[in-house]
């Protein structure tokens, strides 16, 4: 199970204030599914508007990124620039 | 960070080098940091002759670090070997600090063959995948990921294109130093067949050799920098001079070692303009006063000294050559640098950019601070 940690107001809003949670997903991809179907709004919301820190690791505007077992995941605002 | 040293009456950079975030530490955006190289600039800069020049009246010395995430994205390469052996790598970002050189640097490696065989070209939409925008910390990281595998996969061919004139199993074929090889004994006995001779053969082992690649790359990796700014504030005036600047910064694996060094010195000069010089002036009807670069000063070549890059390489892991962005990081600490360095020079804490001569000498009249010691 991956740990998610949400920062972000939008995103605290969508989960009714949790902060941290447990998720099984191996997949970017399926743990936008699994946080759309648990707090409806937060996977589009993450999708479009966040990054996903894995283990440290910054993805963003991908689905296919793997998710070890254990991950320590964090929800944080997308990243603009390059 | 300058004045809380102070007041401990510790060193600016053993009190950063005490707190400084390293492996493993949470970052204060949530994740735990890896691979990252904070606190070797600390030490590279500890120890740079820089900081041993002694400073005389109203000149002083600022530290200040800074960070940024980088990013990768969407990117493409394309990599053609030619019929006389050179090579040609397409890409789709305008080279950005000497970008093109770097995609031509990782090809040749991958391929094993000298750079000067490989002509780096970009390539516009219509003739190259997309690629996300041009920036000074993606290009070299996620268009030279898509390069590099292009290459690898170019490499693949020549192997079978190897194995097709000799005839025997791909698998059978090793390539190094841009030559293919029998793989060992069982292989069979050939002369190695360099590129140039495989590729003067393409037509007749099944056509042109070439590869094209697109990725989303992620995993970019945080940057990081230290910069130390010695300053000479004139008072009468209030004009900043800068004597000596020192930007250190952890690069990953460098790949144009002198065009690394050249992004790190341009995003110096560049907040060296945000700090002393550039603003917008509007008059009372609302029109700016300073619209082209006669008045909106940025800084030019006789305004800085030669800005000493330090790069210290803590490879990024996530990309074939250990890259890491460099050209946004440079840019963060060049502000907090100068404020440091004129406070340190006249007891001034500047609070508002640009630090430009009017509001300095406006700072000194109020003595926000006491005077330094002169």
């Amino acid at each position: 199970m991956a740990r998610v940690f949400v920062s972000g107001s939008v995103a605290r809003h969508l989960t009714g204030g949790e902060t941290e949670f447990e998720v099984k997903a191996d997949t970017v991809g399926r743990l936008v599914r699994e946080l759309d179907r648990r707090f409806p709004g937060l996977g589009n919301q993450v999708e479009e508007s966040m990054a996903v820190a894995i283990d440290g690791v910054i993805c963003q505007d991908t689905l296919m990124e793997p998710i070890p077992p254990d991950s320590e995941i964090h929800l944080i605002p997308k990243i603009a620039g390059g | 960070m300058d004045d809380l040293a102070r007041e401990l009456n510790m060193d600016p950079i053993a009190l950063r080098e005490k707190n400084a975030a390293k492996d493993g530490t949470k970052a204060a955006y949530g994740p735990t940091l890896k691979d990252i190289g904070f606190v070797e600039t600390l030490e590279a800069a500890k120890t740079h002759p820089n900081m041993q020049a002694k400073l005389g009246p109203n000149q002083g010395r600022g530290v200040a670090c800074g960070f940024w995430f980088n990013i990768g994205g969407e990117s493409s390469g394309a990599v053609h070997v030619n019929e006389d052996g050179t090579v040609v790598v397409v890409s789709g970002n305008p080279d950005i600090g000497g970008s093109r050189a770097s995609m031509a640097m990782m090809a040749a490696e991958v391929l094993g063959i000298p750079v000067e065989r490989v002509r780096p070209i970009v390539g516009d939409t219509s003739s190259i995948a997309y690629s996300f925008l041009t920036g000074g910390s993606r290009v070299t990281f996620a268009t030279g990921m898509a390069v590099s595998q292009a290459a690898e996969k170019v490499v693949e061919q020549l192997k079978a294109r190897a194995a097709a004139l000799w005839d025997i199993s791909a698998e059978a074929v090793e390539w190094r130093d841009g030559t293919a090889y029998p793989a060992g004994p069982n292989a069979g006995e050939f002369e190695p067949l360099p590129l140039a001779e495989i590729a003067s053969k393409s037509g007749r082992t099944g056509g042109p050799i070439t590869a094209e690649v697109s990725v989303n790359a992620q995993g970019a990796g945080p940057g990081y920098a230290t910069h130390v700014c010695d300053v000479e504030v004139d008072r009468e005036t209030g004009h900043v001079t800068i004597l000596r600047y020192t930007a250190v910064q952890d690069v990953g694996r460098a790949i144009h070692p002198t065009y690394v060094e050249g992004q790190i010195q341009g995003g110096v000069t560049q907040g060296v303009g945000w700090a002393l010089n550039e603003e917008y002036i509007y008059n009372a009807k609302g029109q700016l006063e300073n619209p082209g670069f006669l008045d909106y000063r940025v800084p030019v070549a006789s305004d800085l000294p030669m800005i000493d890059a330090v790069m210290v390489e803590v490879p990024n892991p996530r990309h074939p050559f250990g890259a890491k962005g460099v050209g946004e990081v440079p840019i963060v600490p060049p502000m907090a640098a100068v404020a440091n360095a004129i406070r340190d020079a006249i007891g001034v804490r500047m609070h508002d950019l640009p630090m430009s001569p009017p509001k300095i000498r406006a700072a000194l009249d109020a003595g926000e601070l006491p005077m330094a010691a002169e």
